[in-house]
């Protein structure tokens, strides 16, 4: 038997944050990939210190749905999953290159595979493109068009600001967009400035967050110029100083996430070849992926 | 009765069956059968068959237990327990099962049933819908409902604690297998089920509030300077305030550490709460923050009516009461108007009340 734990932050505050979490579990449980798929969360129940007991299988595939390696990967998961000899060396990782460690749960003694987070996999970057069509509604988006992908930035954590440069690098070497630029919300290049960094007319803004909320809702919106108050919405895409801004809302909503999840679950050894391509076929993967 | 039924007993009686009143073992080329106590020795498979298709209540019960039911052991216990299967016969089970077996977990009501070939049925609704029309239930059959159901209240509010007495009603998940059932129940209240059996099997791994603080970092590693070896009066307050049935159906196990039980009651839930949760985490570090400052004096004047309404204010809001207060009712302390009324009075421009500005 094999599990997928998913390990997500939740909140106390907020009903919709866990809402990706459950549509990504609901796909891969769909497609039959594990015996059990298991939802977890730092603020939310099953809690990370009690969702290995709610698993019936020896073998775990925990995989962090977080956007970048850090606080929450390092730390607080490994500690609240109980994760016996956890030690961030394990990952020999260079802030984005994290990808998987296998150790044994104290209070379970389940083997658990532990997996580097969803947003620095490189079946990432596909996401942010198909985040990008979805958007636009173009399949071929990229000619024209300028991309920017929006990062928290380095204020609590500098792999933040690493995952968001290391995705824009990626898709910048596809050859797809006419520009491509990491942006930020608290360091520069600012994505206050949204305009100043692009020639293209048109712009997708993708933010590198997993669910929508405070920020992706209300702050970059606002920060960008495409509302005064949030609250009265505003248009995709809406002119900024004669620029079109397609703005996403969070990458982490797109279904192909679900790929992402499974991918890093198959890096660490998961029989889930299979589920990738069902997976990516249903969420529209196959085509951005170029496989 | 089932053919695979038989078959499997058959199969399985090769290395002896002792199960729920139920005993076949192998003697010599035939078995000795015995079923709720009565024994008796036949010759061959054939004569086996035979003899225990006369108990068809006992090979299904066999064969659901056994081919049926979830085989981790907190499940199987848990699913078990619903139908008093430790406790009960085979055939008066079945005959209460066949009325359907009501047990409440939380404030779900769970109804465990059988078919003519004994497989289970669970059928789940909100306590308080026990002995309403189903027809005038939202119907699912899908495990997966039960997190959009458990995820806002009767006002549509959000829940944070899935295990607040808040659970909306008005709806039932029917025809669940047993695998269903403990995976519903698991989406409605999570690890309930596990730490339910740990405890049973005195195996519950509790982390003690002291501890739990201890392990905090980021944000939340402030709350470690609350403990400051000064008596656990705070700890008292934070269980009174969060873990009371009222607020939260686990039944609290945690104390502030391994030597020093809190005084407030832990309450009557059915499952145990074996540490501080998240919500109590991050209201703890709030508390650290506040209680980190010193009293001041203030001097106000109030009549000892006024003095009343701010208690039975307080009372209203911590008891979650003050919506319920009727718009005219003007005999309620806590009453919109007579608290408008206070306000208009007592404040000044600033808020401030008695027009006493706070020091810092």
């Amino acid at each position: 038997m094999q599990a997928l734990v998913i390990a997500a932050h939740g909140s106390h505050l907020s009903a919709g944050s866990s809402t990706p979490t459950f549509d990504h579990a609901d796909t891969i449980r769909a497609v039959g990939a594990f015996d059990e798929v298991r939802e977890s969360f730092w603020k939310e129940e099953p809690h990370f210190r009690e969702a290995l007991r709610t698993v019936d299988a020896d073998e775990v595939y925990l995989v962090p749905l977080f956007i970048s390696e850090g606080y929450f990967t390092e730390q607080v998961i490994p500690r609240e999953f109980r994760l016996d000899g956890w030690d961030p060396e394990l990952w020999e990782s260079d802030g984005t290159s994290a990808d998987t460690a296998t150790l044994t749960a104290e209070d379970t003694g389940q083997t658990v595979h532990y997996c580097g987070p969803a947003g620095t996999h490189d079946a990432m970057s596909d996401v942010i493109v198909q985040r990008a069509e979805s958007v636009t509604d173009d399949p071929e988006v990229g000619e024209g068009f300028g991309l920017a992908v929006v990062g928290h930035g380095t204020e609590r954590n500098e792999n933040s600001a690493k995952a968001v440069e290391y995705h824009a690098d990626r898709i910048a070497a596809m050859d797809r967009f006419d520009e491509v630029k990491a942006l930020f919300m608290d360091e520069d290049p600012e994505i206050d400035d949204v305009t100043d960094f692009f020639e293209s007319d048109d712009i997708v803004v993708v933010p590198l967050f997993i669910a929508d909320g405070y920020h992706t809702e209300e702050d970059i919106p606002e920060d960008m110029g495409l509302t005064d108050d949030y609250r009265t919405g505003f248009d995709v895409p809406t002119v900024v100083d004669g620029h079109r801004i397609w703005y996403s809302g969070a990458v982490g909503t797109e279904p192909l996430m679900a790929d992402v999840l499974l991918e890093r679950a198959a890096d660490a050894g998961a029989d889930v070849d299979d589920a990738i391509e069902q997976v990516k076929a249903e969420t529209g993967g196959a085509q951005a992926s170029g496989d | 009765m089932q053919g695979d039924h038989l078959d499997a007993l058959v199969t399985a009686a090769a290395d002896g069956i002792a199960f729920d009143g139920l005993v076949v073992e192998p003697d010599g080329d035939g078995y000795v059968v015995e079923v709720s106590g009565e024994r008796r020795v036949v010759d061959d498979e054939e004569a086996l068959r035979a003899a225990v298709s006369e108990s068809p209540a006992h090979v299904s019960n066999w064969y659901v237990w056994h081919a049926e039911t979830p085989q981790k052991e907190d499940r199987w216990s848990f699913l078990r327990w619903l139908e008093g299967a430790e406790e009960t016969d085979v055939p008066e089970r079945y005959d209460a099962l066949a009325d359907g077996i009501d047990t409440t977990w939380g404030q779900l009501r769970i109804t465990a049933t059988r078919g003519d070939e004994g497989h289970r049925r669970y059928r789940l609704v909100h306590e308080d819908d026990a002995g309403a029309d189903p027809a005038a239930l939202t119907s699912y059959e899908d495990p997966l409902s039960a997190r959009a159901i458990a995820k806002h209240d009767d006002d549509g509010k959000y829940r944070p604690l899935k295990t607040a007495p808040t659970l909306q009603s008005g709806w039932a998940i029917d025809d669940l297998s047993p695998a269903e059932l403990v995976e519903t129940v698991d989406f409605f209240y999570p690890a309930t089920i596990a730490n339910w059996h740990r405890e049973r099997e005195g195996e519950l791994d509790v982390n003690h509030w002291r501890e739990t603080m201890e392990r905090q970092s980021g944000i939340y590693g402030v709350v470690q300077t609350w403990d400051r070896g000064e008596g656990h009066d705070h700890v008292e307050w934070v269980a009174e305030a969060c873990c009371d049935d009222s607020q939260c159906l686990k039944r609290r196990e945690w104390e502030y550490d391994e030597e020093t039980d809190l005084d407030y009651d832990g309450g009557d839930g059915e499952f145990p709460c074996r540490e501080p949760c998240s919500l109590v985490v991050s209201a703890a570090r709030q508390w650290t923050k506040l209680e980190g400052e010193q009293t001041q004096t203030y001097e106000f004047e109030l009549t000892p009516s006024e003095k009343e309404q701010i208690e039975a204010v307080v009372d209203a809001v911590a008891d979650g009461e003050a919506e319920a207060i009727r718009e005219a009712d003007l005999y309620d302390d806590a009453n919109r108007y007579r608290t408008r009324f206070l306000r208009a009075k007592l404040f000044d421009e600033d808020g401030n009340l008695g027009g006493v500005e706070t020091d810092d």
